[in-house]
């Protein structure tokens, strides 16, 4: 017997990213990583920075979200995302700059350095290298 | 001849112009196609977070999170969007005089759009921000990078208030100027609250802290979204007027043409005919 099945949307400002049934999910919640099978109790949490990887029963798909939040019903689960990019989305070179960028503004400690969004920064490049496998 | 001449050329003239406003009709006709879907596409995000926010509202205290605040108004800002871009009718002049006319002094300006920095960046306005450009290639980063500015200058009291002044996308050819408030945030209209319990992690106030500074994006989003799509409704209409206009001119030009060509040709055979009787 193959594993149950559900609806997952994955829906950004942009337009919905990915509407599929899948056997399971992973996705990165404010208390930390979660994974949703079907049949699973309603649930609501906000997202943070982080990989999405969804398994539709053969093929594992991944995700770079930058935020958002997700919302189970036992039929569906709906993903809303801030960003959500597949590999083929993502700018290497971009996320390369932007990570070094960080590094250096947090290693340089400036007075006037504002720490949080460096360091949102510094998450959001590493998230978007993991998902494509460079790092 | 010469009259000919001039003639010939006014028409060669009016015909090239309107050879480009053409152009620029059918460009913004394409435009405005893009523009419509992204607003389509941009639907289903925004009608779950207004579910998701009217079922969150109703189970926790909605006054408690800063962006639905209300404070008496003492720093108010203004963001004001026109488009980058001119040759677009009254699209731009429309947001200008209403925002002129909103303004009571002391205001903070936000202003989107390069048309709007020219026209404010000159005459010695309070202008807070400066976002020009960014229609060509818009994304949600530009309505991330806007919203978290306020979130932050709201939530520290910087600001007690923001009003938004845009061109609201009615059909192709209709476009109103709307003055609404952006901060704080109305408490979303309590429809029907969705019966299911959910379980909240960590709990339905963190979830909804969570969710309102995204709203306040989504509806900076759809802002841009609107005003871009009016935007290229009132170029397409405007060239189309222009296309016309030309198309007109070109006719009388032509006309005068022929009759200023047939006096001369009649001018002519007159001068024959009296040479000929001369000669006899």
């Amino acid at each position: 017997m193959s594993a149950p099945k559900f609806r997952l949307e994955v829906v950004t400002p942009e337009g919905v990213v990915f509407s599929k049934d899948v056997v399971s999910f992973k996705a990165p919640g404010s208390e930390g990583q979660f994974g949703v099978l079907a049949n699973h109790a309603p649930f609501m949490t906000s997202l943070e920075i982080g990989p999405i990887e969804l398994f539709d029963g053969s093929e594992s798909y991944y995700l770079a979200t930058t935020g958002g939040f997700t919302e189970v019903l036992p039929h569906k689960t709906i993903i809303l995302a801030e960003t959500a990019e597949t590999k083929g989305e993502i700018d290497i070179e971009r996320a390369r700059t932007s990570l070094e960028r960080a590094q250096k503004r947090l290693e340089a400690k400036s007075p006037d350095l504002d720490v949080e969004r460096a360091q949102l920064s510094l998450h959001r490049a590493l998230n978007r290298l993991r998902v494509v496998g460079v790092k | 001849m010469s009259t000919l001449k001039v003639i010939r050329r006014r028409i060669a003239s009016v015909k090239s112009t309107q050879k480009i406003t053409r152009a620029m009709q059918m460009v913004a006709a394409a435009k405005l196609h893009r523009a419509q879907m992204n607003i389509e596409k941009a639907r289903p995000y925004t009608l779950k977070l207004r579910d998701t926010i009217a079922s969150l509202v109703i189970r926790t205290d909605p006054n408690r999170h800063p962006l639905l605040a209300v404070r008496e108004p003492e720093k108010t800002a203004i963001m004001i969007v026109t488009g980058d871009r001119g040759l677009c009718g009254s699209f731009n002049s429309n947001i200008i005089r209403k925002a002129e006319a909103a303004m009571q002094g002391g205001e903070e300006l936000i202003l989107v759009g390069k048309k709007g920095v020219e026209y404010f960046g000159k005459r010695g306005y309070n202008v807070a921000q400066k976002h020009s450009g960014i229609f060509r290639y818009l994304n949600f980063g530009n309505a991330t990078a806007i919203g978290e500015m306020l979130n932050r200058y709201y939530c520290e009291q910087e600001l007690d208030r923001v009003l938004l002044i845009y061109n609201e996308f009615k059909s192709a050819v209709q476009q109103y100027v709307v003055l609404e408030q952006l901060l704080p945030l109305k408490p979303a209209e309590i429809g029907e609250a969705n019966p299911v319990e959910y379980i909240y992690e960590p709990s339905a106030a963190a979830v909804l802290d969570a969710i309102l500074p995204l709203n306040l994006n989504m509806q900076i989003w759809r802002v841009l979204l609107e005003s871009n799509a009016a935007e290229q409704g009132a170029r397409m209409t405007a060239m189309e007027n222009a296309t016309d206009a030309a198309q007109e001119m070109i006719e009388t030009l032509t006309l005068h043409y022929n009759k200023a060509r047939q006096a001369t040709i009649t001018r002519e055979i007159m001068d024959i005919v009296g040479g000929s009787i001369g000669m006899e």
